[in-house]
């Protein structure tokens, strides 16, 4: 890729612009506002659980929160169940029918939308009337409300929901097109859902299954290690589910906005269905300190974890080649020349940057953290928030708000308000994670417990202290830069020129995906489907077999 | 096109460093006997108050710098709250729940493990150095949670 010049593309799937009916895409429109509301209720209360580390505890300031942990389970579901469920929700069905070049099921978007608001009504009256301390893993023999249960299985059916909206356009799609390879932002977008749809079987049994009759007394005790297991079976794959929507964006739309082009389709294809293929059976290195699970079983997932970097590594090859190349086509020169070529003005595209950025550290912490010795010592402590406020809480949340810069003015026909004010917002929020991040890891390296409300604690001697005032100081900083979000997008709602003329960022691809030969079969799920579930048995089967029927005996505790 | 090239390189060097961290790992299990938490047991939560050997938490010398610590893990306190070993003393913890699970962790060590009820962990750690660690409760357990602690001195 030395030449300046960007080789001749082959435009990949519908070039003529596609716009899905406005009554679909207010429906789309209300799904991610849903998901910001939510944000923005996580994030205000984020800076009580950054300041906490810091010794300050504005807990007294909110109103209706009685104990820390109320607060730390409001920023948990709302950011990690809310947000991405909904953004989730209203953004892959978009880029399926853009891609697809076909409308949806107005009903199926009207009843995801539908389920997510009762979702969010009922579990959001038991977190807030302070009847679900349970935090978002709400781990048993800890008893939250049953609505909390309730709230929890209506927002995974609202996935469910919108993964039947995306099949039944992909089938009608295929009766059309004959012979023809999925387009490649519908298939990536349809592999996020196929591989959720495996994954949340999981949380689904727990929940509906265990939790929620063991809350209404129907069931006398319930099994911490076997709903623990089932949490995790889910709980690993959901930070996929949480990632691959940015990866969409980071595929399809990123090089475009930077003016380059995406080098290989297959690549691209290959990467998707490894995460199906390798999210699931990996969730056990989450329990990798649990009682009554042999450590050869934790060893094997322990393994296929380090195969499930493989397809982000590939990301990173993928992605840095579409950004260069964008780069030196806007007249970037030398070897690193063309990263300050690229648009750097543009917010969409400095949030996604910087999101990629903050990614490779948290890449890097994971991997640390799935190391089967190495958890030993970083197990339960800050540490571990300090690693997923590097993915989940930049990697995809800056990148949702990088997507948000062109998605909300698109789905409100307004064009972005506060430009320099939405870069700035970027920055802050990168320099803040940062710092966040560096507080939350050296606390936890040093010892510092997670999920604690130290700041009253009487064991707190003082050592934490740095890590704590860095946690408190970077945590300030997200939630300024997250205020400014809101201010950017509340401007473009309000203020923003009028504009209809907008397209979703559309991506070329260099190469054609081929019409014949092994790649076609890329496109068949159901050979993936079965190489995921074989490995699901392989992992999970010896450990179910020689547990189950398991051991409900705990009763339920409200201490919270 | 050279980014063909480039990325076969790439990816086979990832592959390759994916492999030698899964070599360190395979030796820091087989070859420094680094061990996680196990399948050792099941008691049932209700009565094991009552049930040896959770019906009399505490230290017990089994022989020469060999000891066994019963640790009963409470909302929100640990029984017995301190233990007091020689150096040079190597322990196995055995430890349950008698309500909700906890979190066991000895800070400066690598002993750091779950505590669920119904569940026994097993783990064992030899303490060289004098000193005294905090033993801090690392998983939620309800309102009390960032007060569990105990503590572990070695003289």
């Amino acid at each position: 890729m030395s030449g300046s010049g960007v080789p001749t593309a082959v435009v990949q799937s519908p070039a003529e612009p596609f716009r899905l009916p406005a009554s679909q895409r207010r429906l789309i429109k209300w799904t991610i506002y849903l998901g910001f509301a939510a944000f923005a209720v996580a994030v205000l209360n984020g800076l009580d659980q950054a300041l906490n580390y810091a010794g300050i505890s504005i807990l007294k300031w909110f109103p209706g929160m009685r104990t820390y942990y109320q607060g730390l389970t409001v920023h948990g579901v709302f950011n990690a169940i809310v947000l991405t469920f909904a953004f989730t929700n209203g953004f892959l069905a978009l880029t399926t029918a853009r891609g697809l070049g076909r409308k949806l099921s107005t009903g199926l978007l009207a009843s995801t939308l539908a389920s997510m608001v009762l979702g969010v009504a009922l579990a959001g009256w038991a977190m807030f009337t302070g009847r679900a301390s349970v935090l978002y893993t709400f781990y048993p023999p800890l008893q939250a409300h049953w609505t909390f249960y309730a709230g929890l299985a209506l927002l995974v059916v609202s996935t469910w929901l919108t993964s039947a909206n995306l099949f039944v356009a992909l089938s009608a799609w295929r009766k059309e097109h004959p012979g023809e390879r999925i387009p490649l932002m519908a298939f990536i977008s349809v592999c996020t859902y196929v591989m959720w749809d495996i994954a949340s079987i999981g949380i689904a049994i727990e929940v509906v299954g265990l939790l929620l009759p063991w809350s209404l007394g129907l069931i006398g005790g319930a099994d911490p290690l076997l709903s623990r297991t089932l949490f995790w079976y889910t709980g690993h794959p959901i930070v996929y589910f949480w990632l691959l929507p940015a990866y969409v964006s980071w595929y399809v739309m990123i090089p475009r906005q930077v003016g380059g082009k995406l080098f290989s389709d297959s690549v691209t294809r290959v990467v998707f269905i490894l995460f199906i293929v390798l999210s699931i059976p990996v969730g056990m290195h989450h329990q990798y300190q649990d009682p009554g699970i042999p450590s050869g079983m934790k060893a094997i997932q322990g393994f296929l974890t380090f195969g499930v970097f493989f397809p982000s590594l590939i990301t990173a090859f993928s992605v840095m080649a579409a950004l260069e190349m964008g780069g030196r086509s806007r007249g970037g020169k030398g070897l690193l020349g063309w990263i300050w070529a690229l648009p750097w003005g543009d917010p969409s595209v400095s949030a996604q940057l910087l999101a990629m950025l903050t990614f490779m550290l948290g890449g890097i912490t994971g991997l640390i953290n799935a190391s089967y010795t190495i958890n030993r010592v970083v197990h339960n402590t800050t540490f571990i928030p300090g690693h997923f406020h590097l993915t989940v809480g930049s990697a995809v949340a800056l990148s949702f708000m990088g997507i948000a810069y062109w998605l909300i003015p698109y789905l409100t026909d307004r064009k972005l308000w506060g430009r320099r004010l939405a870069v700035a917002q970027t920055w802050l929020y990168g320099v803040g994670v940062l710092v966040l991040a560096r507080g939350l890891i050296s606390g936890g390296l040093e010892g510092m417990p997670r999920r604690t409300f130290v700041a009253l604690s009487p064991y707190n001697n003082g050592q934490w202290d740095l890590a704590g005032i860095l946690t408190g100081i970077g945590g300030t900083l997200m939630f300024a830069s997250v205020v400014l979000f809101f201010i950017v997008l509340g401007g473009t709602l309000l203020l923003g020129a009028r504009s209809e003329e907008q397209e979703i960022p559309f991506t070329e691809t260099m190469t054609a995906p081929a019409l014949d030969g092994w790649e076609v079969k890329l496109d068949k799920f159901r050979y993936w489907v079965a190489v995921t579930v074989t490995l699901i048995l392989l992992a999970y089967g010896p450990f179910l077999a020689s547990y189950l029927p398991g051991h409900f005996l705990s009763p339920g505790f409200k201490i919270f | 096109m050279n980014a063909e090239r480039y990325e076969k390189a790439f990816l086979l060097l990832c592959g390759a460093v994916l492999v030698l961290f899964m070599g360190a790992l395979a030796y820091a299990t087989l070859g420094m006997g680094i061990r996680l938490p196990g399948r050792t047991g099941v008691v049932d939560p209700k009565t094991v108050l009552t049930t040896p050997p959770w019906n009399d938490p505490g230290l017990r010398q089994l022989g020469p710098d060999r000891y066994e610590a019963v640790i009963l893990a409470q909302a929100w306190r640990y029984q017995p709250q301190e233990i007091d070993i020689p150096v040079g003393a190597t322990v196995t913890f055995h430890v349950t729940s008698a309500d909700v699970i906890h979190g066991f962790y000895i800070e400066g060590t690598r002993v750091n493990f779950m505590v669920l009820p119904g569940q026994i962990t097993e783990e064992t750690y030899t303490f060289d150095e004098p000193g005294e660690h905090r033993l801090i409760c690392d998983e939620y357990c309800g309102a009390g949670h960032h007060l569990m602690s105990g503590k572990v001195v070695v003289r």
